[in-house]
């Protein structure tokens, strides 16, 4: 008995450490991929242009802007939008026709993006760099998932709007 | 018996390890000089937008979307959201015609960083990002 007192009394302890990843702020083997599908080189001296497409693009994409800095390249957006996913509806009613307890699934999502402008360090003209990221709560408002979005299409789709908007082709870093 | 007082006097360990004040939650930071100097350096630049800027691109290439920026007052704060959530803020201010300080401090969850070798880690990718070494503070 003293000895699972003991141990509860261990376990307890632990529980009120966090433990703060060592690698934090060490950059990791997928900074450069994320860089390159994030960014995208620019030949124009006009960066107040740059910046208004960028925000004239994510308008279109159906964001706020919440913050803008244009002294330093900065604007970022948010909106919040329905996060259902099919699939995820369809195992939650599979699992419980299986006799399974109700499953949480996803509801509603806050997707908030950075759009920065840079003076290239190589040659003349401006790197934009876009960064979408979500926070994603289920129908139990509880929030299931806080992630940066990796996914290809977006950026890509994001870079082809901007490049159109500011009758510039955007070129890979 | 027994069984009842080692529960009691477990009770009576865990509010005393949980006794942290609102008061001390609001104020924190016993050893400011230490923490701050493990938050600081140097740059040998006088050119404020420039390491601001720098500072923006080294917390995008760590994972983080920039949430305010102020040039005027050299101030960026930004989150990172991947499983868990990290908030930074990086104030740049001039410390001499030739020199610029630059301070950051970090929060993991609902626990503020405080390992000298996270901020190091943070100082050696923005020095990278300028071409200029990041040198501590006397």
């Amino acid at each position: 008995m003293t000895r699972s007192l003991l141990l509860l009394c261990l376990l307890l302890t632990l529980y009120g450490f966090q433990t703060i990843p060592a690698e934090l702020f060490k950059l990791s083997e997928s900074t450069l991929e994320e860089r390159s599908r994030q960014s995208r080189y620019f030949a124009t001296e006009n960066e107040v242009n740059l910046i208004s497409s960028g925000i004239g693009v994510l308008q279109d994409m159906g964001y706020a802007i919440d913050e803008i800095e244009k002294d330093l390249g900065v604007v970022t957006a948010s909106k919040n939008v329905d996060a259902t996913d099919s699939g995820q509806v369809a195992v939650a009613i599979a699992f419980m026709l299986l006799g399974g307890k109700n499953v949480a699934i996803d509801k509603e999502q806050k997707i908030r993006v950075s759009f920065i402008t840079l003076p290239s360090k190589v040659k003349e003209g401006y790197i934009a760099r876009v960064t979408f990221q979500r926070i994603v709560w289920n129908d139990r408002n509880v929030i299931s998932r806080v992630e940066t979005l990796n996914n290809d299409e977006i950026y890509l789709d994001f870079f082809e709007k901007l490049s159109k908007s500011v009758f510039l082709e955007a070129h890979k870093i | 018996m027994r069984v009842l007082s080692v529960v009691a006097v477990l009770i009576w360990g865990l509010m005393l390890a949980g006794c942290v004040s609102q008061n001390e939650r609001v104020l924190q930071g016993d050893e400011q000089v230490k923490l701050r100097n493990m938050q600081s350096r140097t740059f040998a630049t006088d050119d404020k937008n420039l390491v601001v800027r720098n500072a923006i691109a080294t917390l995008q290439d760590l994972g983080f979307i920039i949430d305010k920026a102020d040039a005027d007052l050299g101030t960026v704060s930004a989150t990172k959201l991947s499983g868990y959530q990290i908030r930074m803020t990086v104030t740049v201010r001039s410390k001499s015609a030739t020199e610029m300080l630059v301070r950051a401090s970090a929060q993991y969850n609902l626990e503020a960083i405080e390992q000298p070798e996270v901020y190091q880690d943070f100082f050696a990718v923005l020095s990278k990002s300028l071409f200029l070494a990041a040198n501590a503070v006397e």
